[in-house]
């Protein structure tokens, strides 16, 4: 495969910036909003640098849930990265320290705008995640400084803002006609956490909704684990 | 404010963690499909519940209130490939919008 350079990633990454930095500020005025530092959710973003987590300790922390509840969900939805670091091991250079920090510029977008027949692009990803984070921190930033000068979260429609990015973050995670598991999985996750909501505390629903999970044992072989996701991310954002 | 800070500082070192873990440890190696395949499903089934309980939740009871009209709007906005801003926008006013009214 021919080796792609910086500028070929920060070039693939520029017609999602207006979104991502829409979506940085967007978590910056909710942060605000759920009653979080506005220095806590700065470095937030440039820590943790991945979206649904992120709105995932907010939520969680704005509606009443403990530590553990808001540290458990982020992290849950933070495993998909898992695989996604093993896919692209392979492109990665230098010593563990460089590695180490490269590997923070996978994100979901960078990891699709670098994937390539038969491996990553290491160049492209570091182009176009490097990029992703100026923005979604730049956004961030500026939703915190917008969020500041908020009254009442509630009579502008803030807390419902927050379920509605979470089913438009799943969405696209739920069109493929081939694989029906996704939405097996969503529709059972939503019934374990709907169910247990008056019965254990703040948070507990959403880490027991994991247990859906368990539905891929059931789940046809893919035969291209990276290109069966790829297309969806560009379109989650976007 | 503390408990803030603690998720900050703990899902910051996950997350680095969860990213380093397939390049400093890989050495050619991928993750099983077996593993794979139940991994994969965390987002979907974890943004589900989320979507659940941050629509329907208030504290222990289960409520059918604005935030469920404003869910509704953005899956029409949703179905008609609208972009993710304009989602969560068309979810606040109409929450928004309706408690004006009421």
């Amino acid at each position: 495969m021919t080796e792609g350079s910086y500028r070929d990633g920060i070039r693939a990454m520029m017609p999602l910036m207006p979104a991502i930095v829409a979506f940085g500020a967007s978590f910056g005025v909710l942060a605000r909003a759920a009653g979080i530092d506005a220095l806590a959710a700065m470095v937030m973003s440039a820590t943790t640098f991945a979206g649904s987590a992120q709105f995932a300790v907010v939520s969680v922390l704005g509606a009443g849930g403990t530590a553990a509840a808001a540290i458990g969900a982020a992290v849950l939805l933070n495993a998909r990265y898992v695989p996604m670091a093993f896919a692209a091991a392979g492109a990665f250079r230098g010593g563990p320290l460089r590695r180490l920090l490269e590997a923070q510029l996978l994100v979901d977008e960078s990891w699709a705008l670098s994937s390539r027949e038969g491996g990553f692009d290491r160049s492209v990803l570091v182009g176009a995640g490097g990029l992703l984070y100026v923005g979604w921190n730049a956004g961030t930033a500026a939703g915190v400084l917008a969020g500041d000068s908020l009254t009442d979260p509630a009579t502008l429609g803030l807390d419902a803002a927050f379920p509605a990015l979470f089913l438009a973050l799943l969405a696209p995670m739920l069109r493929s006609d081939a694989d029906r598991t996704p939405l097996a999985a969503a529709i059972v996750g939503a019934g374990i956490a709907l169910f247990l909501t008056p019965v254990t505390p703040a948070g507990v629903p959403v880490i027991a909704a994991t247990a859906a999970c368990l539905l891929g044992f059931t789940r046809p072989r893919r035969p291209s684990p990276k290109r069966a996701s790829a297309p969806r991310v560009q379109e989650a954002r976007s | 404010m503390k408990v803030v800070w603690l998720c900050v500082l703990v899902v910051g070192v996950a997350t680095i963690a969860i990213k380093a873990s397939g390049p400093l440890l890989a050495g050619g190696r991928e993750v099983p499909q077996s593993t794979a395949r139940v991994v994969d499903l965390l987002a979907p089934a974890v943004l589900a519940a989320l979507v659940a309980t941050q629509a329907f939740a208030s504290d222990d009871d289960l409520v059918l209130d604005e935030r469920a009209a404003g869910l509704l709007a953005a899956g029409i906005a949703i179905v008609l490939r609208a972009p993710l801003l304009v989602v969560v926008v068309v979810a606040a006013v109409t929450a928004a919008l309706l408690r004006a009214l009421a």
